[in-house]
């Protein structure tokens, strides 16, 4: 059965993309490891780590697509789910450090025997386990998704309102995030870890995995969106977006499919947090920041929102330019970024994938648009005016 | 300045002309005694000598003795070896820095090498301290008798007694009389006298009441052995903090109002632009940011150009940052979000860009460290009522933030500006049909929020850093604001911002500034699911709206 729900998945262009992450997932570890550093096509190290992390990014994006692009729900609080699933699996590498930390507890991470504590708070039992951080990175944004969702699309919080009080959300957490007392190291995170399942995470090898995992998560996760996207649940989830009002007069529990899709949305962006912090080496709360989930809008924005394969283009091209930008001109990213804001929302309301389409609709002159996510919507609807 | 060539002939002009004059007290002569006493240290020798030369310091009851005696007391009043001239040697990295012991101004440096403590012992010190305390009870100035009674409150010494039922007997001033008596009764509590007149003395305590009197009497309740005293001090200082209890509450209230204040002023641009036109402007924040940084440009410009204007500084700024802003925000409504109306969730994305350009535009011109804006005289110091402390520059703030609500209320009601947005917000195609010109309204109302939000900026560049990111830290609290108070009422602001202002400061002593943070964030996210349109919705037929 579940095969057959993700058989609906594919779709051309699905596929192509599909293809190249499986295909990078294994060529990327192979090219870095097996090949000899002056061959022209070995990759490097940090690159291998620069571009599982836009992998994660993407992921990231990809999880906002489906609530803000198939549903529209703007979240401004990706970012809390992101950095949750983050802290799962920053806990996991903490209780693996045991006796190597600074301060060779074998039970106690190391901000913990700064704080004077004596034993392990009851939140942190379990994570020891690989298993079990696992789990916990898809259940705790997921659970905390699915009581804010039930909330907030049950008294039909919606537009603005909704994107304001997610950011409410990232903000509470981020200020909580920083306090010690919270037992998740404060302001300076979790950081140092040694080992993930048992192989020293600062090996090549262990860095070609990880990138391998985020490259196949990834097209699992936009495989698993596809599918939903293009079942029956997901034409729901569109007319949702476009005129909910509508959509509940006929007869659909709409606060459901919202919630669902909310849900769905906050474990992939758990997933890609549990990816990205084993590739950077920390977690802290700075990734908690509301200014961090607005970027993953605009991540969203510029490849093109409701396209699912945009939001993976947009959210590593715009990290890849920063990357660029940051180390080039430094003075000159923020304004680029701003200025990137203005441009897409102003010229470009499809991102990337929009003008490429606008392009070729221009050479072929027919119109093919079969996918739902770019169903016309050049004039809003009047309910989307208020 | 004295020269000291012949030092006895002249120390005995001196004191001679002090006696003579000093009773006439011109204070040229007062002086010049003074330092003929002064004198005294670097003439004598032994304890004896410097104990007499404490005496007749004393005896001459002049407050201007009090740095010199303190210097004394802690050993850092010093004998210069080359000219024997006395200082207050202040130990610093590289040596010595000599202050005279009058005036208090630098005269020079020196290393150990040339200097000569004056030694004392402990009853030496003994002696300072009642010089000091009877000096000073005796001051001309009210203020600095109050001082010295609040003191000798807080370290009660019984060998004071005497000097301070001689000061009380002949105190005019009331608030230094009670603060007195409080002194003495303070120190009938550390003293040998009976129990009856102890109790009085915890009466009087009582009746004064205030945070040092309570830490006084539950020291003095632990110490004691009489089981009267220990129940009387008992009863006292339940009297006390209750009544602390109250004017705490009071000064929750007071804080409350005035993070209330502030948050009203950082909202209510806000306010105008989310209601009228239902935009949410996250450049927001960088309008009041625009105009902190206004403030300290007319500031550097007075500064270089026209000190004696530094007082109305505030005032030049107020127009100013409301034009600043107001034209950027005029450039936004017609560069970018006219464009974007009906797609309010892009319009939200665009002014975050436009957020984004603002931050570094002034990070670039201004560079990234915090500006000091200066207060004016007038916003400066503060005043206690009881026993809370209210800050001058707080209370402006609350005052202009009043008068900011008041224009705005006048403009929205009364004008016919106001009256046209407020048609636009109604029922924008009637108004249209109308003959209003909606764009137009749309344009300046925008631009009248952000000018607000710049206002605000004047006030808050007084309370706050001026760094780039002022905004940001105002912007989530402003959307809650008005989110929570409901869109299209001022009043809504108004009520939002003080609740959530008094809120939070309530909140605080209990749960710490943070948590409070993060407990009214969560209140507010709880609240809109049962009110979505906050507390004062606009009414309306539309299904969504």
């Amino acid at each position: 059965m579940i095969s057959k729900f993700l058989f609906r998945g594919f779709e051309r262009r699905i596929n192509y993309v599909l293809a190249v992450l499986v295909i990078a997932a294994a060529l990327v570890p192979l090219s870095n490891l097996v090949l000899d550093p002056s061959n022209p096509l070995h990759i490097p190290t940090f690159m291998v780590a620069v571009f599982g992390k836009y992998l994660t990014y993407a992921m990231l994006a990809l999880a906002l697509d489906l609530v803000w692009g198939y549903c529209g729900i703007l979240s401004l609080g990706h970012g809390a789910f992101f950095a949750l699933g983050g802290y799962a699996m920053g806990m996991y590498l903490m209780r693996q450090i045991g006796t190597r930390g600074v301060y060779g507890d074998p039970v106690l991470p190391d901000f913990m025997v700064f704080l004077n504590w004596k034993e392990l708070p009851w939140f942190w039992t379990g994570f020891d386990h690989f298993w079990f951080a696992a789990l916990m990175v898809f259940v705790v944004p997921g659970f905390l998704a699915f009581v804010f969702g039930w909330f907030a699309f049950r008294s039909r919080v919606t537009g603005v309102y909704l994107s304001i009080i997610t950011q409410a959300l990232t903000y509470a957490l981020l200020l909580a995030f920083f306090r010690n007392e919270m037992g998740f190291g404060g302001n300076n995170g979790l950081t140092d870890f040694k080992d993930i399942l048992g192989y020293n995470i600062q090996t090549d090898a262990t860095r070609a995995a990880l990138f391998a995992a985020s490259a196949l998560a990834l097209a699992l996760c936009l495989l698993v969106c596809s599918a939903i996207v293009n079942s029956k649940y997901g034409k729901v989830l569109i007319s949702v977006r476009d005129a909910e009002s509508r959509t509940r007069f006929i007869g659909y529990r709409v606060e459901h499919f919202k919630l669902f899709a909310f849900t769905v949305s906050a474990m992939m962006a758990g997933l890609a947090g549990a990816l990205y912090v084993p590739q950077v080496g920390i977690i802290n709360p700075g990734e908690f920041a509301p200014a961090n989930s607005i970027e993953v809008v605009i991540w969203t924005a510029v490849g093109g929102r409701g396209t699912l394969v945009g939001p993976i283009i947009g959210a590593i091209a715009v990290n890849a330019g920063k990357s660029y930008f940051t180390a080039a001109f430094p003075e000159f990213w923020i304004f680029a970024l701003g200025a990137l804001f203005v441009a897409v929302t102003l010229f470009m309301p499809k991102g990337i994938l929009g003008l490429f389409r606008q392009a070729m609709n221009k050479s072929r002159r027919h119109d093919t648009s079969t996918n739902p996510g770019l169903l016309k919507e050049t004039t809003p609807h009047p309910e989307a005016a208020q | 300045m004295f020269v000291i060539p012949s030092k006895s002939f002249i120390c005995l002009l001196a004191i001679l002309a002090g006696f003579v004059l000093g009773l006439a007290s011109p204070s040229q002569a007062d002086e010049a005694g003074l330092r003929s006493l002064i004198g005294q240290f670097s003439t004598g020798s032994g304890f004896s000598d410097t104990e007499k030369t404490i005496d007749d310091i004393a005896g001459y009851s002049d407050e201007a003795a009090v740095p010199l005696l303190r210097a004394l007391a802690d050993g850092t009043l010093m004998i210069l070896r080359t000219d024997r001239t006395v200082v207050i040697a202040k130990e610093m990295a590289s040596g010595f820095v000599l202050n005279d012991p009058l005036s208090l101004e630098k005269i020079g440096e020196g290393v150990a090498a040339d200097l000569d403590k004056i030694k004392i012992k402990n009853s030496l010190r003994r002696k300072i301290t009642d010089a000091i305390a009877s000096m000073t009870l005796s001051a001309p100035r009210p203020k600095v008798r109050l001082k010295a009674a609040n003191d000798i409150l807080n370290r009660p010494d019984v060998a004071l007694l005497e000097a301070v039922e001689i000061a009380l007997s002949v105190e005019k001033d009331s608030a230094v009389s009670s603060a007195l008596s409080a002194a003495k009764a303070a120190i009938i509590l550390d003293s040998d006298r009976d129990e009856a007149e102890k109790l009085d003395a915890i009466k009087t305590l009582a009746s004064k009441g205030g945070r040092d009197v309570a830490t006084l009497l539950s020291r003095y309740q632990a110490t004691t052995n009489s089981v009267t005293l220990q129940a009387a001090a008992q009863e006292a200082m339940v009297q006390i903090n209750e009544t602390l209890a109250m004017w705490q509450v009071g000064q929750n209230i007071w804080y409350g109002l005035s993070l209330g204040s502030v948050l009203l002023l950082a909202a209510i641009g806000l306010a105008i632009t989310f209601g009228v036109m239902g935009i949410i402007n996250m450049a927001h924040g960088e309008m009041v940011m625009l105009g902190a940084y206004t403030t300290y440009a007319v500031q550097e410009v007075i500064r270089n150009s026209a000190p004696g204007l530094f007082e109305y500084s505030l005032l030049i700024a107020l127009p100013s940052a409301f034009l600043v802003s107001g034209a950027v925000g005029l450039a936004m409504e017609r560069g970018i979000i006219r464009y974007l109306y009906g797609r309010p969730l892009e319009t939200l994305l665009a002014t975050w860009g436009v957020s984004l350009i603002l931050q570094q535009t002034v990070r670039t011109l201004f560079g990234p460290s915090n500006k000091e804006v200066g207060n004016p005289q007038w916003m400066s110091g503060a005043f206690q009522v009881g026993e809370m402390l209210i800050t001058y520059n707080r209370l402006w703030i609350m005052v202009f933030c009043l008068l900011v609500f008041a224009l705005l209320l006048f403009i929205l009601k009364r004008s016919s500006f106001g009256l046209q947005m407020r048609a636009v917000t109604q029922n924008r195609p009637m108004a249209s049909s109308m003959g209003i010109r909606t764009p137009w309204v749309d344009a300046f109302t925008f631009a009248l929020g952000s000018g607000v939000a710049g206002i605000a900026g004047v006030a808050l560049s007084q309370i706050d850093n001026v760094s780039p990111n002022l905004g940001q830290s105002y912007i989530i609290d402003s959307f809650m604001v008005v989110v929570f108070g409901g869109v299209g009422n001022l009043w809504g602001a108004f009520v939002g911002a003080f609740t959530l202002g008094i809120a939070n400061k309530f909140l605080e002593p209990y749960a710490g500034a943070v948590l409070a943070k993060i407990l009214i964030l969560v209140a507010i996210i709880l609240f809109i699911q049962k009110r979505p349109r906050g507390l004062f919705a606009l009414k309306g037929r539309s299904v969504e709206a």
